[in-house]
């Protein structure tokens, strides 16, 4: 999804998650609406928004299990060490978030999809803040998602090249 | 991967709170050192009599307890809030409900549980008997998480608002009054001779009452302030 500042992405995404009123028109997931079977839609998301919801005076792995927890699951900690690796943020589970660098959060924040079972990724602006590299493996990550039969809806104003799937877009205009 | 049930999923809140709080121990001691310096000051303030301190105590202990539990629930949202993590609570499969019952189970843990500890310490300054002494730490037991639920609302309602701090106590200290009432008028009735168990079957129904709804109404205040 593409459009100018301040046309509306994020005000969309967050009414996709079901955060945000709908003022009209409908949102639908298995052909019923979000906010009739919420319970069961949150099971199948997976935010990522601006802000990287990590709690500053905690470890990168506390933070991760935490997130994890609160879509139920309990990763193992050879898991996380593995996910933490790729996302290029190796040995860094037991320090504080708050000793991190701006991109280092953000690719602790972004390493919380590898970790989801959700099949819905709504990820605002999600290659800001990176640099080549780690947006080369966020767009395979996604491809793999996408692969693997997941949905994504994205926010972005670079174009990036995501896998063979053709992607839908949608430009959002004032 | 391993599946969490609905209590795994507010332990693992609950441990987060707590293990967050215990890296920032001014959190703690804070509202605990606010009860001790408060209830110190009354018989500063009106003199040494003991007779005039011993029919004050409970109200003084239980106003300072009431005002130091106070103190810390406007952070209990307001970081989540700031950093995103309360948006990824309310779109956790895990009912938001649940998740604002153990905040604030944590917050009482956190702010209310010392209270009732240090209680007995400042009593004793009060000349209080040790009998009141432990009236006093079971009303304060029955009240402070009643305090920490009604609070949630109050922390909930004001989020993100300028000046949340003052609009926290104008809206929540009149709900406050009940708790007030029978817990500091519990010890009173018991060192005037006559029973308490009204008292304390009232504290323990407020309790009863703010488990069922506070949480649901935190949690629509939530959402409200989420939009």
């Amino acid at each position: 999804m593409a459009g100018a500042n301040g046309v509306g992405k994020t005000s969309l995404l967050r009414m996709v998650c079901g955060l945000a009123p709908i003022e009209s028109g409908r949102i639908l997931w298995n052909d019923t609406p979000i906010h009739s079977q919420s319970d069961v839609y949150r099971q199948d998301l997976c935010y990522l928004g601006h802000l990287n919801a990590l709690q500053e005076s905690m470890t990168v792995n506390e933070n991760l299990v935490f997130t994890a927890a609160l879509a139920g699951n309990a990763p193992e900690p050879t898991r996380l060490q593995e996910v933490l690796a790729h996302f290029g943020v190796r040995g860094r589970g037991e320090q504080l978030v708050k000793h991190l660098s701006q991109g280092q959060k953000r690719r602790v924040a972004l390493s919380r999809l590898a970790l989801s079972q959700a099949r819905l990724w709504v990820l605002d602006e999600p290659f800001v803040a990176m640099d080549e590299k780690g947006v080369r493996m966020l767009a395979d990550l996604i491809a793999g998602h996408l692969g693997k039969g997941g949905l994504a809806v994205i926010t972005s104003h670079q174009q990036v090249d995501i896998g063979t799937l053709a992607p839908q877009m949608l430009e959002l205009r004032a | 991967m391993k599946k969490l049930g609905l209590f795994g999923v507010m332990a693992a809140l609950l441990r987060r709170e707590v293990s967050v709080a215990l890296r920032q121990k001014g959190e703690v001691l804070t509202p605990l050192v606010f009860f001790v310096v408060v209830a110190s000051l009354f018989p500063l303030g009106v003199g040494p009599e003991s007779a005039l301190l011993l029919r004050m105590a409970p109200g003084v202990l239980w106003v300072s307890a009431l005002l130091a539990a106070m103190l810390s629930l406007q952070r209990l949202f307001a970081t989540d809030h700031a950093d995103g993590s309360l948006e990824q609570m309310a779109l956790s499969s895990t009912p938001l409900g649940l998740l604002v019952a153990a905040k604030a189970l944590a917050h009482f843990l956190l702010s209310g549980l010392p209270l009732v500890l240090m209680a007995p310490v400042l009593g004793l300054q009060f000349g209080l008997e040790s009998r009141s002494l432990g009236i006093l730490m079971l009303t304060l037991l029955l009240g402070t998480p009643t305090l920490s639920l009604i609070g949630s609302i109050g922390a909930a309602l004001t989020l993100g608002v300028r000046g949340a701090g003052v609009l926290l106590s104008l809206l929540i200290l009149p709900l406050y009054i009940p708790v007030l009432i029978f817990g500091a008028g519990a010890v009173e009735a018991d060192a005037a001779g006559l029973g308490i168990g009204g008292h304390l079957s009232l504290l323990a129904a407020l309790l009863v009452l703010s488990v069922f709804f506070a949480p649901l109404a935190t949690k629509t205040a939530l959402r409200i302030s989420l939009e």
